[in-house]
């Protein structure tokens, strides 16, 4: 609050900083408007430029084609299968990632075991392969596993999480010892403990890294390019690059552009949605 | 409600041990206070009859059943952590109601539970606010409210009072000490403020570098330390100790003979406390003390100052001391009330 009376003092600044603030809003949210409208015209009116600024008619049947699977180059599957193969994947990685480095982490702060210290630092130094060096061992596994065009195919090499293990850890740290010792003293098991006061705890952060992953998943590409042979169980993003052909005229424009506006809508409502919390767990600190 | 007992209970981390065999037996109902300078294992062995610390050797029994093997909630007590150790996300009925959930206690029996511990530590209002919308007194409050509700065998108490400021910890002690003498229920109390110690015990222990120095009444430990450490860690300002040797029938000391029969030959230690000195008589021996600073705290001052031979000595004198700075005063002591010391052992005569 002081900050905002401090620099808002003057007309002239104020004017300024919203010029500043408009121009960037217009700079980011221009492509997207220009999106949008373009998912409301027909083929031939996108082809030939330009594209008016405003949205045209064919909006509702455009919509209606696209959810309706009439997309020719991804075998006529519904842009609704897409949203959905999408959406369990994105929320798959996300809670499978959450669960397994909070498990992971939970392990390496509060139990004193053999090679804790080893098996910390295997996972700390995953952090430093990118996906890409082990995938061809990681595609081996899935098809000798036979989960080729399936969820859990998609879903099971991204869970793995050594940032979300670190970030677990540290938060675990900050948590006094006398915690859990009193938990103890009551009576709290290590589940009842990790239940009971670690995770509601741990809730504002939970919810940061959820936003965060979820819009991970929600973009994967190189992956689910690699383990999805089915239209069916394409990702809306592979889908996406499935529908554009070379040849302009190949590309159903509208129908693509129709399919971007869906792709983006999801991700902006886990965003609005968690907003407060995200926010709560980037900046909190007070335990 | 549950008598104590360690016998011979040792510490060690990794090879070096900490607590040097503790033997101590406390009576169903008895406070006991177990005082030392930091570091000395007080909060180590606190630590092991809770079972938060693993015991080394030797063996706790609670209610005459060894708990060496024990989890801390196997054991049947509660405790009070110096930082309180409240569950932040929960409300102070929640945080009071948690170990009796654990517990499978009926809903009934927690909320009936819960609302007479709350109004014996006058928490009635507070019991839907968060430990963070709490005051220090107030979380020290919860916090014993906590151990109460349990009603276990024993509590156990890490310097609950050490965060609080000094108006507010003398009201908790003598709140403590009240609440204790309605439940009756054995608790350890572990501090460094030799006050709260003074006043809170039923018995104390004096524990310095892992070893229970002396176990007493308070006005036990005051009248007759039973070593060189406990006469120095209890009072305040501490005892005076005077090398002296013995003669047999008399006592050598600073230079003076002292009518007290010692043993002939020894090297000792003479412990003055700083209220067993007088001015001395003019035909009474004494000390010669050259006075270099006095300290007036309204009852009574405190005279510091040195012995021809260099020795410290204080003087306690009541009301507005008739002594002043660079005073040369001939001090003596009350025969009854001196302190006799092996120099060698510290152990006393």
């Amino acid at each position: 609050m002081a900050e905002h009376e401090m620099i808002g003092t003057s007309r002239q600044s104020r004017i300024m900083a919203h010029f500043l603030l408009v121009i960037g809003v217009i700079v980011v949210a221009f492509p997207i408007w220009y999106v949008f409208v373009a998912s409301t015209h027909p083929l031939q009116q996108i082809l030939r430029p330009p594209l008016p600024l405003l949205p045209g008619a064919e909006g509702p049947s455009n919509y209606a084609r696209a959810l309706s699977g009439d997309i020719g180059r991804i075998g006529g599957v519904g842009v609704d299968r897409l949203l959905l193969n999408t959406a369990v994947v994105a929320f798959g990685i996300a809670v499978g990632k959450i669960v397994i480095s909070m498990a992971s982490a939970y392990a390496i702060v509060f139990f004193r075991f053999p090679l804790r210290m080893v098996c910390f630092w295997m996972i700390f130094i995953t952090l430093m392969l990118p996906v890409e060096v082990r995938i061809l061992p990681t595609y081996k596994v899935m098809v000798d596993l036979h989960l080729i065009d399936t969820y859990a195919g998609l879903i099971l090499p991204l869970v793995a999480s050594a940032t979300g293990t670190l970030l677990f850890r540290q938060f675990f740290m900050t948590i006094p010892n006398e915690l859990m010792e009193a938990a103890r003293v009551d009576g709290a098991g290590p589940w009842r403990f990790f239940k009971d006061i670690l995770l509601p705890l741990s809730a504002t952060n939970i919810a940061a890294l959820f936003v965060i992953l979820f819009i991970y998943g929600w973009t994967q590409y190189l992956w689910p390019l690699l383990v999805t042979n089915s239209n069916s169980m394409n990702t809306i993003v592979i889908a996406l690059r499935k529908m554009i052909s070379f040849a302009d005229a190949d590309t159903p424009w509208d129908l693509v552009m129709v399919t971007c506006v869906l792709a983006i809508l999801p991700p902006i409502l886990v965003v609005v949605l968690m907003q407060r919390w995200f926010v709560k767990g980037l900046v909190e600190t007070e335990k | 409600m549950a008598e104590i007992s360690l016998r011979d209970v040792r510490k060690s981390y990794s090879g070096l041990e900490v607590i040097h065999g503790v033997d101590l037996e406390i009576a169903d109902g008895e406070f006991v206070v177990i005082v030392g300078p930091s570091g000395c294992g007080k909060s180590t062995l606190l630590r092991m009859v809770a079972g938060l610390e693993e015991i080394t050797a030797g063996e706790i029994a609670i209610g005459g059943r060894v708990v060496n093997r024990l989890e801390p909630r196997e054991r049947d007590i509660a405790m009070v952590f110096q930082n309180y150790a409240l569950y932040p996300h929960m409300t102070v009925r929640e945080n009071m109601a948690y170990g009796l959930r654990i517990a499978k206690l009926s809903k009934a029996e927690i909320e009936e539970r819960v609302a007479r511990s709350a109004k014996m530590l006058e928490l009635g209002q507070l019991l839907d606010r968060k430990p963070r919308q709490l005051s220090g007194g107030q979380r020290q409050r919860v916090a014993m409210g906590r151990a109460l509700v349990r009603n276990p065998a024993a509590f156990l108490l890490d310097e609950p009072l050490s965060n609080l400021d000094a108006k507010l910890r003398v009201q908790m002690r003598l709140q403590i000490k009240e609440l204790q003498r309605t439940v009756r229920t054995t608790s350890i109390y572990v501090t460094h403020d030799q006050v709260e110690a003074m006043t809170l015990a039923d018995r104390l222990v004096v524990m310095n570098a892992g070893v229970a120095e002396q176990i007493a009444t308070p006005a036990e430990i005051y009248d007759r330390p039973a070593t060189t450490f406990v006469a120095g860690f209890i009072g305040s300002p501490a005892m005076n100790m005077l090398p002296a040797r013995g003669l047999g029938d008399a006592l050598e000391v600073a230079g003076q003979r002292l009518a007290v029969p010692a043993p002939a030959g020894r090297d000792l230690i003479l412990g003055i406390r700083p209220e067993h000195l007088h001015p001395a008589g003019p035909e009474e021996p004494g000390f010669e003390l050259h006075v270099q600073a006095v300290e007036w705290l309204g009852a009574d001052a405190f005279a510091h100052g040195s012995l021809a031979d260099g020795t410290d000595l204080v003087l306690r004198t009541p009301g507005k001391a008739p002594v002043r700075e660079r005073d040369r005063l001939k001090v003596a002591p009350d025969a009854a009330a001196l302190h006799l010391f092996d120099a060698g052992t510290g152990r006393r005569l």
